[in-house]
């Protein structure tokens, strides 16, 4: 212990002798703990006390609350997360496999598919929903003929989430069956294997680490949807991200919706925690020396087709999904009249340009800064030693794990007295977007500079440039691809938005996603269907500039959807 | 320019056991001249590459003290010692032209676009790179990128230049090629240089004198000839080159030193200071200071050919001989003339006292 501190000590001292990194050190953790640990030390004192003191009773309350009304909040909620975690990870394993390794026609067709709902706004799927299967639904309506089909509850839940999550299942499935390699593939089948016994024995026991990894993700994700439970839940299938919702905003319960934000909370940490130090750590490596030429030949011709098909199934389903928005958008009435018009353009333009306005200035301004300070912080992490350096990796990307609403009810608590008055503010949502949307440029940073030899640092110092000049002229340049994927992943997401958001937007800030929102709830359909419409054509413009920039200023034409 | 290194010790500490410690460099003394080019050569582990890292001010010392030019630059950083490093993995700046990474140092210290120009022009010239300027890093060979972190050290007029294994990225032939342009190069600009490996014959072929490493400490500091034909101990003995050792107990020390090996004694006129009358002595003989000959009552040793590799010029035989575990290793040259022994063959072994070195 006494070791422990007399080296933090020696660390202190040589960074005081370079003020500026210590400086930045200082105010990086000062602002991670105000902006991340804060609001959420706010969410677990206000839940666990009662006039000041120390009480469990908010919980009991919860708990007992209307015949367990949200007790039966919390069983949903696990259980759509568990659904659609299983059922995501399957669709995305055929759709990776198939990918990979069946060598199926349209490879780069199916990739585009499977990558567009990331930039979309997440209850794009209950909207979709609503309008392919509700009363006036295209399928249940015009196709079956079907009466006041209902769509609200579990099923069309489920449809709306698998749609809005499996592609990032699928980014993660992809990269862990991209690393392994065919050859073992082929080793396995020399040795006199079948094709099915080849997949049984060797691919499938390689991915279940991705495939665990997989399912935690997108259990995570699932129990902080917001946006599609809202939409789609229903009364009679509450769920305890939107019950913490109403409970702050429809009845002005602080402490209850800060108890269901806990109770929130903790799955969603823990699954995040077995991620990160346990699935993670069990990822195998085959490494091999030379890219490996592979013969490509375990997959059987019919299964082949097999798996073509139901790629081309899954494709079909997100096509009509983004068809009947786009049909939607510039349907007269949704369901009851097919003539085509602008009028809901029109409508958007007189009620939401505003919102159009305040959004792109906020993501914007957030977006740039959320880059620029993830990449600081990997630098630091990676290359540094200084006290607290592992606080600051761990804070940085602990928001992967918080539910928007959970960080939304701790801004709202934490952010409403003096000196840090911020309520309504601009301010309040862009530190927001800020440190919610931090972690990827953190990530993808460490993992570039991981990948850099320290020794090209460690150069530019030889030859006389001090910790500045090489992070400038030398590291951050290095960065750069990481930079720019980090920025459009924050870039989305802030234009995305809406769990945390709901709770700071103000009569003077409005948010997109939050209009879009209030319109589907009033029922205006086509009207949300043109916002979602003219979000998803911002996100697009934005990514082509974006990496256009890129190629003509950098060289380089990085996969920027990687992350 | 001159290096001085005194008493210079390095303990790390565990990262997460801060009370487990490893001392890397031990007490190591040394002074390196202007102009000279002296090698750390060890086995991996040794210390050596510690040891230049602390003269660059990449790492700092636990204690001891650094002079570079008679200046003690212990609280020097790193970009202000004016050394200049060619790194194992060459950290070349992959988003820099070849130019633009020979130009980087100059760049920094804030000299006019055109003389940077003329600079790089004229290094480049000299190390055979003109035609490469506009290139990015990677379309470049191995060995022309070596070439290109030599010329971005060099160009910086360091007042020493420090290689860290700068070959071991390098193929065979390359290697030996580069090996000599290094010492031409440092010859030409005549700057002080020291060069970290593990490599021997690279030590060999570049240095004035070579220091040898083992567990942190310094085994030998000498010439090349003084290193191989006089190692001061068996690790030093052991590590450069091939050795064969037979023990035996010192008779007598005059001008030259009196061993009884195998009830025999021999004569040697080379033999380090602390060896002592009635003590137990090694002598150390290369293979190619013995001589295989037919089996004859004179011989060193009898046995029996275990092995023999024809090469063409040489012949290297393994004979195992009566009494000793490890065969006695032996080359002889011009095999044509000398007579070529089979693996079963009976053959005598001798030796040229001159060739020999005894060590305590």
């Amino acid at each position: 212990m006494k070791q422990r501190i007399i080296s933090s000590w020696h660390d202190f001292i040589r960074l005081s002798k370079d003020p500026l990194l210590l400086g930045v050190i200082l105010l990086l953790l000062i602002s991670l703990v105000l902006f991340i640990i804060y609001p959420l030390y706010k969410v677990v004192v206000v839940s666990f006390q009662v006039d000041g003191s120390f009480s469990i009773k908010n919980f009991t309350d919860v708990m007992t609350y209307s015949n367990g009304y949200y007790l039966k909040a919390l069983f949903n909620s696990l259980l759509m997360g568990v659904a659609t975690a299983v059922l995501g990870t399957f669709i995305a394993y055929i759709f990776a496999y198939s990918l990979t390794r069946a060598n199926i026609p349209g490879r780069k067709f199916f990739n585009l598919i499977a990558t567009i709902p990331i930039i979309s706004p997440p209850f794009i799927g209950a909207l979709a929903v609503i309008m392919l299967f509700g009363r006036n639904g295209f399928v249940s309506a015009t196709l079956l003929g079907m009466q006041n089909a209902n769509v609200y509850g579990p099923r069309g839940l489920l449809f709306a989430q698998v749609l809005t999550f499996f592609p990032v299942a699928y980014i993660t499935l992809r990269g862990v069956l991209e690393s392994i390699s065919p050859t073992l593939e082929d080793a396995a089948m020399d040795l006199g294997g079948n094709r099915f016994t080849i997949f049984r024995k060797v691919t499938l026991p390689l991915s279940i680490p991705g495939i665990a990894s997989s399912m935690l993700v997108l259990f995570v994700e699932s129990l902080a949807d917001f946006g599609n439970p809202l939409v789609l839940a229903g009364a009679q299938f509450p769920i305890l991200s939107v019950q913490a919702y109403l409970e702050i905003t429809g009845m002005g319960n602080f402490a209850k919706g800060a108890a269901l934000a806990f109770i929130l909370l903790v799955p969603s940490v823990s699954a995040y925690l077995l991620q990160k130090y346990w699935v993670s750590k069990k990822q195998y490596v085959t490494v091999t020396g030379k890219p490996t030429q592979s013969s490509n030949d375990v997959v059987s011709p019919t299964a082949r087709r097999l798996l073509f098909v139901v790629c081309c199934l899954i494709a079909a389903v997100i096509i009509m999904v983004y068809a009947s928005i786009v049909w939607g958008a510039f349907a007269e009435s949704w369901g009851n009249s097919s003539k085509l018009t602008v009028q809901n353009f029109v409508y958007v333009w007189r009620v939401g340009f505003e919102s159009v306005l305040d959004t792109l200035a906020i993501a914007g301004l957030s977006t740039p800064l959320a880059g620029t300070i993830g990449m600081v912080i990997a630098f630091l992490v990676v290359r540094k030693r200084f006290w607290g350096r592992k606080f600051m990796e761990f804070s940085s990307l602990l928001s992967f794990a918080l539910p928007g609403t959970v960080v939304g009810i701790g801004y709202i608590l934490a952010f409403n007295q003096h000196p840090l008055y911020l309520t309504g503010t601009l301010l309040i949502l862009l530190l927001n977007f800020i440190f919610r949307y931090l972690p990827v440029g953190v990530q993808g940073g460490v993992a570039v500079l991981k990948q850099i030899d320290p020794s090209i640092e460690e150069a530019a110092i030889d030859l006389g440039a001090d910790s500045n000049k090489t992070f400038r002229k030398v590291t951050l340049p290095l960065m750069i691809p990481a930079f720019f994927s980090s920025l459009i992943f924050s870039f989305v997401r802030s234009m995305t938005a809406i769990s945390a958001a709901i709770f700071l937007v103000s009569a003077r800030w409005k948010l997109m996603t939050v209009q879009i929102m209030s319109q589907v709830e009033s029922g205006r359909i086509g009207a949300a269907a043109a916002f979602s419409l003219i979000l998803v054509a911002i996100i697009l413009a934005a990514m082509a500039v974006i990496k256009l920039i890129l190629r003509l200023k950098y060289h380089t034409t990085s996969s920027i959807l990687s992350h | 320019m001159s290096v001085t290194l005194v008493n210079i010790t390095k303990i790390f500490t565990d990262q997460d056991d801060k009370s487990k410690e490893f001392t890397a460099v031990d007490s190591v003394n040394i002074e390196i001249k202007e102009g000279e080019m002296v090698t750390f050569l060890g086995p991996s582990g040794c210390g050596k590459t510690t040891t230049l890292r602390i003269i660059s001010g990449f790492e700092k010392q636990t204690k001891g003290d650094v002079f570079i030019d008679g200046q003690l630059v212990n609280d020097l950083p790193a970009n202000k010692r004016n050394s200049s490093m060619v790194f194992q993995s060459y950290a070349i700046f992959p988003h820099l032209t070849v130019e633009q990474n020979i130009g980087f140092g100059l760049e920094l210290k804030g000299i006019k676009k055109s003389q940077i120009k003329n600079e790089v022009d004229a290094i480049m010239a000299t190390m055979g790179l003109s035609a490469l300027g506009s290139r990015q890093p990677s379309q470049l060979s191995g060995g022309q990128q070596q070439r290109v972190a030599l010329a971005r050290a060099i160009v910086t007029k360091p007042r020493v230049l420090l290689f860290d294994e700068p070959l071991s990225n390098l193929d065979a032939k390359l290697r030996d090629q580069m090996r000599t342009e290094i010492r031409r190069i440092q010859q030409q600009f005549g700057i002080t240089s020291i060069y970290v490996t593990h490599d021997q014959a690279e030590a060999m072929t570049v240095s004035d004198r070579i220091m040898v490493m083992d567990k942190g400490r310094i085994q030998q500091l000498g010439t090349p000839f003084e290193i191989y034909s006089r190692p001061t101990n068996h690790f030093v003995a052991d590590f450069i080159g091939r050795a064969n050792f037979f023990k035996g107990m010192v008779k007598k020390i005059d001008t030259e030193l009196t061993l009884e090996i195998n009830q025999k004694e021999y004569r040697f006129p080379s033999f380090n200071k602390d060896v002592k009358v009635g003590k137990r002595a090694t002598v150390v003989l290369r293979p190619e200071g013995l001589k295989i000959e037919k089996p004859n009552d004179q011989a060193f040793y009898n046995g029996v050919v275990q092995e023999a590799v024809y090469l063409g010029s040489t012949v290297e035989y393994q004979i195992t001989v009566k009494g000793r575990t490890e065969p006695i290793v032996a080359i002889s040259y011009n095999p044509v003339k000398e007579g070529l022994y089979r693996v079963g063959d009976q053959v005598g072994v001798s030796f040229d006292a001159v060739s020999a070195h005894v060590i305590s």
